[in-house]
This record gives structure tokens, sequence and C-alpha cells, in this order.
């Protein structure tokens, strides 16, 4: 680990002016990713602004009949939260489907968003990554890149972003509400990360300075009709080989609102209008779902180690589509794939 | 800070498993690193230093937490329960018993954490069932391969509380 | 009294563990000790040209960088560098010894700070320039350059003839790779520096006594200098059998600084150490049309690394399991710029028997036979390697009982027959094999007058339960309740006892226990008889017996005196024996283990993913001495061979010579959430010949044959055969 200073905020704008001052700090609230990165010298902040003692932690509803959730918020309390749990179950069972109960305690909400990649490459010092190290290359594109993207990926990078989090907000339409030198501002989650064309070694489109405040979920939370789905190595504690996020609005059968969103297979979440648009108005049936799959995942590349993934995102668009339709979304804690 | 520079050490107090102890931290000392080296609380398991296996299992606060990932610094004032906080008088916790009575270790390494992560999964309240035990408990590796009979220890506690 | 053994005895060291008071050797402390942190090469083959430790040293705290260049003296020779477990052809590695890279993750220096953090951020300040040669990493693609190595097992009758002729023949490359052990616990040593320069050694070792010797050799010590102690192992599995890099360190930095010193590796740098090395296991089966076999041949091909030859036996086990008058078998090397493998739980047979065992159920499926009569009909009553019984073998009643409580019966043969819902259902089998070794073992016991009796002893127990089975062992013998025996281990100073592996502790333990209380009954008897108006006068010393904490006559009721009282009559504190236990050579059996697994797996037809929802394992292993800790074993066996199977693999970058997955995160093992229902069944084998309590050793023969089990469990649900494990979603997306 490098050293560095330590400061304390005190407020947000306390946070704000520290960050910069110091273009070499980096906010820490839950740690469970950055002290990882640091211990591994990925990271080497020159100063650690703690930003635990904010006060962003309540949960509290808007005058438009969405939810406001503050950015320290840890995982764990939102997915258990009983507005959470009853009006946007897809987003607690995408917590729920990522790290462990311990983890989960620990990471806070504005921390899952800024949660970096898994890739091996990036991980390893001794290894080219322009990630890592803009400039020094992408050993991934032609090394192992079984857990690698397949969509949205440059010359540059084809990481993928880890947080499951992210796939249920992204589907859900959430904002992320943003502070900075300059005011405040908010972002779609959709905006809000960014593909790695060729600068990967951004993996938000946040400011210099600036510090995440809140995450907002629209009214609408689809608790009838979805499902998350995430595949992986093993049945618990890993990451996405692909997830997808998947809500319905059904009249009779036929699909008056979709959203989908993929994880494991992008820089970003990967959501695409198109492939909602597709779907509604349609019968919700196997055939209607293979279509929007194949709009999603339009442009798929796959390089030499994960090419299953196309096919595997693909079956598991539909399978997601079918639990949410169906009304039997996928348990975290039952493996059997509903 | 220059390259070779040692930061600061910062003061701070912890309440574990009920006793104040005062403290000064470099800002990188880990939880786990205070508990095992300054505080010879050598219970708290190392098995990864990454967040990873749960080995470091404590609670913070009451809630479950890897300590590896926690700096010591980040935690001044909290209260901190460990594997020697769990037994009261000499009277093992209920967990700890359970644990000996369906043989939920071999080597021992990752039984603390376990039986703090279980204590958490306790208090929680949110495991019904033994897949739901599974899945709750799936952020502490055991590779002894321990796992039912962890499971079972686990649904033996939960019967008794 | 009853006897302890036999029984579900709980673990004597549980409350320990449980309290978190059972201390590991990294966490043992002493006044002023130093921390030391490893550096790591990052390149896999080449040479050291610098190292440039001048801002290392800046660091506040810093106490030294240790590496090549001024090291103190260390060993100079092969024979001085070669414990008992090493292999016999090659050189063992030496850390920061010269400037030579010989696998990428090599240690090449040790920072020694006065904390652990501080070393560590000090080895960032460390700059390195190498000189890099070319190298190769890559098993597969060097496979055309190995070598052959010796192998025990004669051919028999003529292998290539009979393949010719063979009515049904199968042939096939099952590819197993690089596995890490992933104790739980970090390789850690703390050294505790005398004022006198005498060392005592706080070492995560599977064998005190092999490191003791180890390190005196190395560093030029008497055996009086050095003391090496590790009461409690965090698991080893068979990587912690050498003496590792970290004790060496951590040993010359004691000496460099005089000071007590802890190194203590990370989970990165413990892949570096030794692994169960990648195969290419070539199975070729020929059979009659009535399903007997005619000809087995099995070749090896095995990584290891270009200073050590590692090779453990792959390719025996079919002589052992598989009636078949044609045999052949090879084991060949590929030497990679690698560290050298080790044994790892079941070394050879985990990785044979599963291509011997998946081959079998292929075989099965092309003569149209039930994989377990397949095998009934080629059972074998004879090792045919040395053409000798088995002391016994239970291995039919293994499949019988294996096969009832699994419904065996009820499985419709056909591939994708069996479904719930979406998912497939396979149902497959498998054999397991491992030996029973046994080892001279001696044991100290010291009975005292208060009816207390402490047994010693420098074996290991590394989760294995010798605590356990020792105390149990010396309750029955000395006729004393458990609570009143407690157990030493693992320190060099006490009675000789060989590394644990290999599953021979148990048997060898016990024994060196039974020996030891022996001494201590014809004593007592003596002492007993001696007594004026003793009840026990007229007996033979040998009709007399300890029991319930007496002295007593195994034929007449009622005449018996009490330890205490033998005691104190004779004016005795303490009885002191010590034995050393030596099997007699007897080459005219085989002593084997025996295993019959039966997995069933359920499988999501469309996404591939696999779940393993029952095993059940029948183990033939001679009388089992503690029930509870012994289906703990098998258990933990099996689920080692459910991440065999589905999980485990050591991924490396062939163009950096370097592995990517070394964590937790990416080297996938079991999550509790991946293990259901596990039946282990302990089939009775009563065995008078082995040994006098007719035990075998069970840490090995849990793993064996799952694998495989499951590997035709996924065939038998989806059609597909996967022969390259781990058995990931993506092969059966293919």
């Amino acid at each position: 680990m490098n050293n560095f200073d330590y400061s304390r905020a005190s407020d947000v704008s306390d946070a704000i002016r520290l960050l910069t001052a110091d273009p070499g700090a980096k906010l820490i609230a839950g740690g469970t990713n950055l002290i990882d990165l640091m211990k591994e010298n990925v990271e080497r902040p020159s100063r650690l602004i703690d930003i635990t003692r904010l006060p962003l932690r309540d949960i509290e509803e808007t005058a438009g009949g969405g939810l406001r959730i503050g950015a320290l918020v840890p995982n764990s309390d939102l997915a258990y939260h009983p507005l959470v749990e009853q009006r946007y179950p897809l987003l607690a069972s995408a917590i729920l489907a990522g790290a462990s109960a311990q983890l989960r305690n620990m990471a806070s909400v504005g921390g899952n968003l800024m949660q970096r990649t898994r890739c091996a490459y990036f991980y390893d010092t001794t290894t080219p990554c322009n990630k890592r190290s803009p400039g020094t290359g992408c050993s991934a594109i032609d090394g192992l890149n079984r857990n690698h993207a397949i969509l949205g990926t440059s010359q540059s990078c084809i990481a993928t972003n880890p947080s499951d989090m992210s796939v249920a907000l992204a589907a859900l339409g959430a904002l992320v509400h943003i502070a900075g030198p300059s005011g405040q501002r908010t972002l779609a989650l959709t905006d809000f990360h960014r593909l790695p064309d060729d600068k990967p070694h951004l993996d938000t489109n946040l400011g210099s300075g600036e510090i995440i405040t809140a995450i907002e979920l629209p009214a609408h939370g689809f608790a009838r009709n979805f499902s998350y789905l995430k595949i992986r190595d093993r049945l618990s504690y890993a990451f996405a080989l692909v997830s997808v996020a998947a809500a319905l609005e059904l009249e009779g059968n036929a699909i008056s609102e979709a959203r989908l969103a993929l994880g494991g297979v992008a820089h970003k979440p990967w959501r695409s209008l198109e492939a909602e648009a597709a779907l509604r108005g349609k019968a919700a049936t196997p055939d209607h779902f293979g279509h929007a799959a194949d709009l999603l995942l339009q442009g798929a590349t796959a390089r030499s180690h994960n090419g299953f993934k196309i096919e595997l995102a693909r079956r598991a668009i539909v399978r997601t589509l079918m639990q949410a339709a169906n009304a039997t979304p996928q348990s975290q804690a039952h493996k059997k794939i509903a | 800070m220059a390259d070779t520079t040692i930061p600061e050490r910062i003061p701070i107090n912890l309440v574990v498993n009920g006793e104040r102890r005062a403290l000064e931290v470099v800002p990188w000392t880990t939880l786990l690193d205070a508990l095992r080296d300054r505080l010879e609380l050598t219970g708290t398991k190392k098995g990864c230093d990454h967040g990873q296996c749960g080995a470091c299992t404590v609670l913070v606060d009451g809630r479950r937490v890897n300590s590896c990932l926690t700096l010591a610094v980040m935690k001044d004032g909290a209260e901190i329960t460990t594997i020697e906080g769990m037994a009261r008088d000499g009277t093992l916790h209920p967990l700890q018993q359970a644990f000996i009575d369906h043989d939920a270790f071999q080597c021992g390494y990752c039984t603390p954490g376990q039986i703090c992560s279980a204590a958490g999964l306790l208090a929680e309240g949110r495991a019904r069932d033994a897949d739901e035990i599974r899945e709750l408990m799936s952020g502490n590796l055991c590779r002894c391969g321990a796992y039912p009979n962890i499971v079972a220890a686990i649904e033996q506690a939960m019967s008794r509380s | 009294m009853k006897a302890y053994v036999g029984t579900a005895t709980s673990r004597v060291d549980g409350r320990a563990k449980v309290t978190g008071a059972a201390k590991y050797a990294g966490e043992f402390s002493a006044k002023g000790l130093a921390h030391g942190f490893v550096v790591e090469a990052a390149i896999p083959r080449g040479r050291i040209v610098r190292i440039d430790t001048h801002e290392a040293l800046k660091v506040a705290g810093v106490l030294e960088v240790l590496t090549h260049v001024n090291r103190p003296p260390l060993a100079d020779t092969d024979d001085a560098w070669k414990d008992e477990v090493a292999p016999e052809k090659g050189s063992t590695f030496r850390p920061v010894y010269d400037d030579r890279i010989k696998f990428n993750g090599q240690p090449i220096a040790l920072v020694v700070a006065e904390d652990w953090e501080t070393a560590k951020f000090a080895a960032t300040r460390l700059y390195v320039e190498y000189e890099e040669e070319a190298f190769a990493t890559d098993l597969e693609s060097e496979r055309d350059r190995a070598t052959e190595v010796e192998q025990p097992h004669k051919p028999r009758g003529d292998a290539a003839a009979a393949m010719t002729r063979a009515a049904v023949r199968h042939e096939a490359d099952y590819v197993l790779p690089n596995e890490h052990h992933n104790p739980m616990e970090l390789f850690a040593t703390t050294v505790v520096w005398d004022v006198g320069g005498k060392l005592a050694v706080h070492d995560k070792t599977q064998g005190v006594q092999n490191v003791h010797k180890f390190l005196c050799s190395v560093f030029g010590k008497k055996p009086d200098d050095i003391r090496v102690i590790s009461p409690y192992v965090g698991g080893a599995f068979g990587s912690a059998l050498r003496p590792q890099y970290q004790v060496v360190l951590a040993t010359l930095a004691a000496l460099a600084l005089k000071r007590s010193v802890r190194v203590v590796l990370t989970r990165q740098q413990m892949y570096g150490l030794g692994y169960r090395p990648m195969t290419i296991e070539r199975v070729a089966l020929g059979a009659k049309p009535d399903g007997t076999l005619d000809v087995v041949t099995h070749e090896a091909v095995a990584v290891t690394s270009r200073y050590e030859d590692f090779s453990r036996n792959d390719t025996g086990w079919a002589e052992q399991l598989y009636k078949s008058p044609n045999s052949r078998s090879s084991h060949k090397l590929v030497h990679l710029d690698v560290s050298t493998p080790s044994d790892m739980r079941a070394p050879g047979a985990a990785s044979g028997v599963c291509a011997l065992e998946c081959a079998m159920d292929e075989l099965a499926i092309a003569l149209k036979l039930d994989p377990i009569e397949l095998r009934l009909k080629c059972y074998s009553d004879r090792d045919q390697s040395d053409d000798v019984p088995y002391t016994s073998k239970q291995l039919r009643e293994c499949y019988a009982r294996g096969a009832e409580a699994f419904g065996w019966s009820r499985r419709d043969p056909a591939p994708r027959s069996m479904r719930d819902g979406k998912e497939l259902i396979g149902w497959g089998m498998a054999t397991g094999v491992w030996e029973a070794l046994q080892m001279p073992v001696a044991v100290r016991i010291v009975l005292t007058a208060n009816g207390h009796a402490e047994i010693s002893c420098a074996a290991s127990d590394v989760g294995t339960g010798t605590y356990t089975i020792v105390a149990q062992v010396a309750a029955d013998a000395l006729g004393l309740p458990i609570e009143n025996i407690s157990v030493r281990l693992a320190d060099s100073t006490l009675p000789q006892a060989p590394v644990e592996g290999g599953s021979w502790m148990a048997a060898s333990s016990a024994h060196a226990v039974l020996g030891a209380a022996e001494e201590i009954r014809r004593e007592l008897a003596g002492l007993a008889k001696a007594i004026p108006g003793s009840p026990l006068a007229e007996l033979d010393a040998a009709d007399v017996a300890l029991a319930d904490g007496m002295v007593a006559s195994r034929t007449r009721k009622g005449a018996a005196v009490s330890i205490a009282d033998v005691m104190r009559h004779s004016n005795l504190e303490r009885i002191e024996k010590e034995k050393l236990n030596e099997f007699a050579e007897d080459k005219s059996h085989a002593r084997n283990t025996h295993s019959a697994v039966f997995a069933e797996v359920k499988v999501d037809e469309e996404l591939g993913v696999i779940r393993v929802t029952r095993v059940v394992s029948a183990i033939a292993a001679g009388r089992i001495l503690n029930t509870k800790t012994g289906r703990s074993q098998i258990m933990g066996g099996v689920v080692w061979g459910i991440g065999m199977a589905l999980h485990e693999e050591t991924v490396m970058d062939h163009r950096f010579g370097r592995i990517m997955n070394p964590n937790f995160a990416e080297y996938h093992i079991p999550v509790n959430a991946d293990v259901h229902d596990i039946d282990v069944i302990f089939v009775d084998e009563p065995d008078e010949r082995i040994n006098k309590l007719g035990i075998k050793g069970i840490g090995e023969i849990g793993i064996v044959g799952v694998p495989a089990a499951i590997a035709n469990a996924v065939y038998h649900a989806t059609g597909k055969r996967i022969r390259r494990f781990p058995i990931t979603l993506d092969k059966l997306l293919e």
C-alpha cells in the first residue's frame, strides 16, 4: 500500500473542498473495493477523504412517488429496506446477488457505483493495462478474456463493470445526484458509467471534485413482474459471467412497458431502448423475448475466450424475461433457476 | 507526501469486546491488523486480506464485516466484537457449542470468522431455511469443506435462540 | 467402561478453535518482533541485474532488505537443501540465494521492518532490473518435449496387441489443470530469537522435524540451536509437507538481525508455492464383448519445474481396481519455467483416477453396461502389479451400500432421460482408491499419580483430528476417561514422527500410542502385583489390563488396584515411557482404502448451470477411529472433489508466464451455497492383518473418484462428455 494522508470530511462541501485541493485524493466510504485495490498497489491515492460521517444515510420518498437513497446507505440496508422490498424488489434482488453479506454490510450505494473492473490485468501491476496505466496497451484483447466484455468494447479496453446493483438501477431508470465545485447536477444512471473508448482509465462521467450524494428511483418500481438472474462460475460469491435485470408491465399477456439491462458484458450496465421498445405492445412470449435479446446483443463481438457469453446472454435474457412475465423472480438463495 | 514518508499516527478509541482500547494507528492500518498485531487478539484470522474469504469477519456495531477491508482509523468510537468476546464468563456462545457439537470445522482457521458471521446472520434474521443459511454464509470460505456441518450448527443455534 | 475408539468423539481441540485461543504460526509474539515482507520476481526466467534497495531503506522503521547480494551464508550443496519429502531428482529452490529467476513470483528480497505495514509499503520502493530470458510455461504447447519417468508398474502382457484385437475400445485424453491447495491460513513463520542465539521457529508445517532438520542443515546449526513448533495448522493438504521459503527467509532475517522475525506470505504469494500439476491423462481401455477388460493403458504427461522432477502415481490405479491381463502405463514430465509442483490431497490418484473413472464410464456406455456392473465384472481381488491379495477390500460392499443409499436402481441409463422441470438430472458414479500407508512414529506417555496422562509426539494435526484420535486411543489403552488425557503435538523436541501426509498418520500414531501404553501397562502391572496383599499378585502380568482407572485382572472380576494406589504404594509421582512403533515389512498383501462415489447433478438445460445436489460416498477404510471427525474428513474430500470437478483451475497467461487468478475471488473453491447433501457411509471392513486396531487412514480417499462421479453425472444429465476440467458452464454451451 502507498502512503497517504487521511482526512475526515465534516460535510459535503468540505468533502468537495478536500477533493479539489488534492487531485490525487479519493473519497472512501465502505472501502471494500478501494482498500482492496490499494493493497494491490493499483490505486495509490495521495489522500483518503473519509465521508462516512456525512449525513447521506437516509432513504426517503420523493414528492413524485419515487425514492431518494443517500449515497452512504449500506448495500444491505438498501436491499432489506421495506420500501425497496415492496416497491423495487428487482433492486433488492440484484444487490443480494452481489458479493457477500459482510461486504454488503460495508459497501455504500455510492461506492457500489464507483467499483472498478475485476480484469486480471488491471489487478496485476506487472502487466500492461490501459485502464491502470494509460497507453501501456490492453493485455486482455489477445490474452485471457473469458470474463471480458462482448459489447461496447474498444481497441483500448475490453473490461467489464462488475456491479450487480448498477444493472438493476439502469433497468429501473435511476438517477445519480452529484455535488461538485460548480454546484449540483443529476445524471441518468445509464449516463453515469461510460464506455472505454480511448480513455478506459475513466470508468464514469463523474468530474473532478465531484461526489455522489444520492440515487433516485422513479416511482415506477415494476414490483410485480421482474427478475434478476446472475450466471457465474460458482453458485454464490462470484462475479457475473452474465447477469440480466428484467422488468415488465403487463396488461393481460401484453407488454405495456419493458426494462432490460445486462451485467458482466460491458464496461457499463448494458441497456438498449430499442430492445425495450420492441417489446412494447407485444405478447410475453419466448419468441418476442428472443427478438429483444437479439436487439440488446446487437453488435456483440467475441474475443478468443468469451464467445460463449453471447449465446449465454441471449438465453439468459429470454429466461429472465420469462421469469418476470410469470412473476416467478429468481431467488438468490434457492439456486434452481426458475 | 514524499515517496518514503510514513503517514502520521492518529489516536483512536475502540470498544473491543466491551473494553475501551485506546491506540494510535497509521491510517493504512486495517482493523484486522490492529486487532491481531496491536491488540494481540489473534482469534480474528487473516486468510486473504482482500475481502474474499471471510476469515477476518468481526462484528462492528453489531454488524458482520470484513475487518481486512476496514481501516481502523475510520472506526474510531465503534464497538467491535471478535471471537474472543463471544463466550461469556467461560460459557461458550450457543454457536460455539454448536460448532463443536456438529464438528463444523477441521483446521479451525476459518472458524472464528464463521462464528462471527453466523452471529451476524442470526442478528439479521434473514435466514429461514438451509438454502438461505448457505447463501448468506457463502462469504465465509472453508477449505476443509465443513459446510454441511456449519449449516447444521447454525440451524441448532437458531432453533435454540 | 466405554471405549472411545470407534465412537463419535468431539474434537479435543474444539474449544481452543471456537474461542480463538488456538494460535497459528503467524500469531506468536515476541519482544522486539520484526516483520518481513517478501518481494517477488515479476518475470518467469532470467537473472537479476540489480536490486535498488536505497529508497526502501530510507523508510522509517525499515531494518534491512535481504537479497542475494547481502544475505548471510546459506548451505551451498543440493544435499543440504533436501528435506525428507523433496523429489529425488533435482535441486531444491533456495530463496534469495543467487541472481537466477526460475519462476514468476519467486521471492527475491525480504524487507524487514518494525511493523508489517511498513515492510509492505517499503517493498513498493524497491526497484529491480532484470535480464529476461526466453521461457516456456505452457504444458500443452511443450507436450512434445516430455521425458519419461521411471514407473513402478511393470507392463503386463502385450498391451499393444490386446488393444488391436479389442472388441470394444475407448481412448481419450483427460486434461486436469494446475490447482492450488489454498489452505485458509496464510503461510507464516514466526522465529523467536533468544539472546543465546537459539531459535524457536513457529512454522506452518505438516512436519516439524522435517523443518527442523532442514533448517539445521541449511543454516549449519546444531539440533539444539533450533526448535520448530506448530501446534495448530490452518489447513495444508500437502502444501506444508516441504519446508516453504518463508521459513528460510524468517530464519535468515532473525539470524541477520539477531532479533525475532515474523514472515507472513500474502495469498497471492502462496501461488508461488507448490500445486497439483496439470496433467494430460491419456487412458485407453480395450474390452471383450462380455464387458471384461482385456487391456488398460494409462499415460500421464505432467508439469514440473526445470529444477526438480516431481511426479506421483497417476497411472497405476487400474492395477489395483480392474482385472486386465494386459496393461501398460507411463508417466512423462515436461520441464517448464514454473515452481515445482507438490503433493496435494491424494496426489496422483485424484487426477489419475479421475481420468480412469471417466474412461470406465465411457466404456460402460460403449458396452451398454451399467457402470457398476462393468466395475463388478472387472473387479480385482488382487493388486495385479505385485500379484498379491489385499489385507482387506470391501469395495463390493461400497458399491452395494452406496448404490442402495443413493437409489441407483432407479436410474434410467439413457443420457438426458431424467429431468426436473428445466433442469436435467444426472446420476454418475465412480470408484476411489488410495493407499493405507504406515510409518514409524514414537510416542511418549507420562502418567501422573493423579490419574492424568500426557501423550506427546512430534506429529502434526493439520485439521485431520490427530489430537483427538491420539486422545481416544490413549484413553482406551490406559483405561482413563478422555478428560484425563492431554495431548502435545508438533514440537520438534517431542518423539519422532514423519510429516503428516499420505493418510498415514492415524494408523501410525495410534499404534505408537498403543506401544507406549503397553509399556505403561506392563510397569503398572508389575508394581501392582508387588503391593503387599495385592489381589493381582498371583496373576501373570499379561492378564492384567488397565480399565476405569484401575489395574485390573482381565479374567477375575473385582481383582483390581487403582492406578492412584499403585503409584502411591510405589512412591511414584509419574511413570514415563517412550516407544517407537515400527510396522513389520510385509509385502505379501496390498494395503488400500476404497470408495464408491455417487453424485447427482442438476443442470439447467438452457444455461448450463450445474448444481451438485447429492453425493453419497461409501468408504471402505478398515475400522474408523472416530466416526464424527472421520465423516468430516470424507465430507471435506467430497467438497474438494466438487471443486476439482466444477471450479478449480490456476490460470496462467503464458505470454507473461504468470498466474492471473492468484486470489480467492477468481480461483474458485466451493462456497457454502455450492455444497448440499453429502452422505458418508463407512462400510464395515474388518482387517486383522494390516495392524492391531485394523485401521487405515482416510485423509485422501474422500476426494478420489468424486470429480469423475460428477463428470459422469454431467454426461448422464446432458449427453455431453467434458474431458477438460473444470467443467464450467461455457463448456456445456459449446
